[in-house]
Formats: C-alpha cells, sequence, structure tokens
C-alpha cells in the first residue's frame, strides 16, 4: 500500500507490517495504525500514523543507551497485545529532538515506552511506575555515562 | 462519589481484592497504600497528563537526527 509520511514523502508499506495500536497513545487515542520506517541516520526509526501524515513519532530501542532498562507490563496490556512470553516483544522509546536554539537535549520517553508483539503487530504504550524510569532521559548523556 | 472518613491506619476495602491503606498524614500530604492483583492499573493522575504531554512533545520534534556514538557492539551490523 502507498502511505504519505511526515518526513519521507510517499513511500510504500508492505500490509503485512502495518502496525496496530488498539488504544493509540496518550494523547493520540484516534490515531491506532501505523507504520515503523527506517530513518537515516540508525538507530532512529519513525512511528509514522496512517490516520495523518502530520503525526510522526521519531522512536530508538531504549536498551542501545540504558541497557539496565527493565520493563514492567501489566497483565491486561499483555492480553490487549495477546503477549505471553518476553520474547514476542519489541520496546521501543519515543524520542523528542527539541529544535537547536532551545538548548534542551535529545531525550526518550522510558516511562512510557511502547511494547510491540512482533508476531501480531500489535502495540500500546505502557505505564511504568518505577521512579527510575522517567519521561526525559538525556540519551547521548546516559550513552556516556553507560561507557564510564 | 461516596465519601468516607478514615484515621492514619485505617483501610478501605474495595471488592474482593483491593485494600486501600491510610499510611502517614503529614499536613496537606497523604501517604497511601494500595493492595491490588496486578491485573489492576494503580498510577498517580498525573502520569497520563506526564506521558500525554511528552507524546505531544515528541510529536513535534524537529527531524534532525543526530549521530549517535553508540559502543561498537551496539552497532548495526
Amino acid at each position: 500500500m502507498r502511505i504519505m509520511t511526515k518526513f519521507l514523502g510517499e513511500t510504500e508499506l508492505d500490509e503485512q507490517r502495518k502496525l496496530v495500536f488498539p488504544r493509540g497513545l496518550y494523547g493520540f487515542e484516534q490515531h491506532i495504525e501505523y507504520a515503523l520506517l527506517e530513518a537515516e541516520p540508525q538507530p532512529f526509526f519513525y512511528l509514522q500514523s496512517l490516520s495523518d501524515k502530520d503525526v510522526c513519532f521519531i522512536v530508538i530501542d531504549p536498551f542501545l543507551f540504558r541497557p539496565d532498562f527493565e520493563v514492567d507490563i501489566e497483565s491486561a496490556d499483555m492480553e490487549l497485545i495477546s503477549i505471553q512470553e518476553p520474547k514476542q516483544a519489541a520496546v521501543l522509546a519515543i524520542v523528542t529532538i527539541p529544535s537547536q536554539d532551545s538548548g534542551l537535549s535529545l531525550t526518550a520517553n522510558l516511562q512510557g515506552p511502547l511494547v510491540i508483539n512482533r508476531e501480531t503487530n500489535t502495540g500500546c504504550q505502557i505505564v511504568q511506575n518505577d521512579p527510575r524510569w522517567k519521561t526525559k532521559h538525556d540519551i547521548v548523556a546516559e550513552l556516556e555515562d553507560g561507557r564510564k | 462519589m461516596l465519601i468516607l472518613s478514615r484515621k492514619v491506619n485505617e483501610k478501605i476495602v474495595i471488592g474482593d481484592n483491593i485494600t486501600i491503606s491510610i499510611i502517614e498524614i503529614k499536613g496537606d500530604q497523604i501517604r497511601i497504600g494500595v493492595d491490588a492483583p496486578r491485573c489492576v492499573k494503580v498510577f498517580r493522575q498525573e502520569v497520563f497528563s506526564e506521558i500525554r504531554d511528552a507524546n505531544k512533545a515528541a510529536s513535534e520534534s524537529v527531524p534532525v537526527l543526530p549521530k549517535l556514538k553508540l559502543p561498537a557492539d551496539k552497532r548495526r551490523k
């Protein structure tokens, strides 16, 4: 299928690879269907809404900069996306890239990560109660901390 | 809305398996303990608005993706 995207223009998506978030994302409840597209440079991806080309999130594998990251998923959420065992799940964190003149850092949201069942391509945004995981983790700083 | 008065160490039971305990009262702050099965979601209400705000801010990101200096073992093969 042909899809319209915010950052990559018009592109082709294999319908089998369409992601469905039955509950949407918080604040974006009306956007249910997405495409996960490789961004340049890696390791970023675009999570592009299929219902509105202007709704697109930049996402990253959170374990790349926080190998100690843990996801505690509620059983209701596991049922929603039919996950029985951890290996079925892929985890992504939504990234915020502020404008350069804002002086703010590139951050990732680890309090509200996305969990996707890679076999069924369904996903949901979960909420974590562990106080270690916040909505703004400085990706570059934590990558450097990890190297020490 | 049902309104109940409770003292420190008193509890409220909801259904068969949820118990709310009043742990401590200090000024205008109350520490509350919630005992509920794993399938029941319990969150501070603000958490949802924080995540909603974070999503909103993220959706307005500028598409200038930086090159990350990933450790060698994390680079894509």
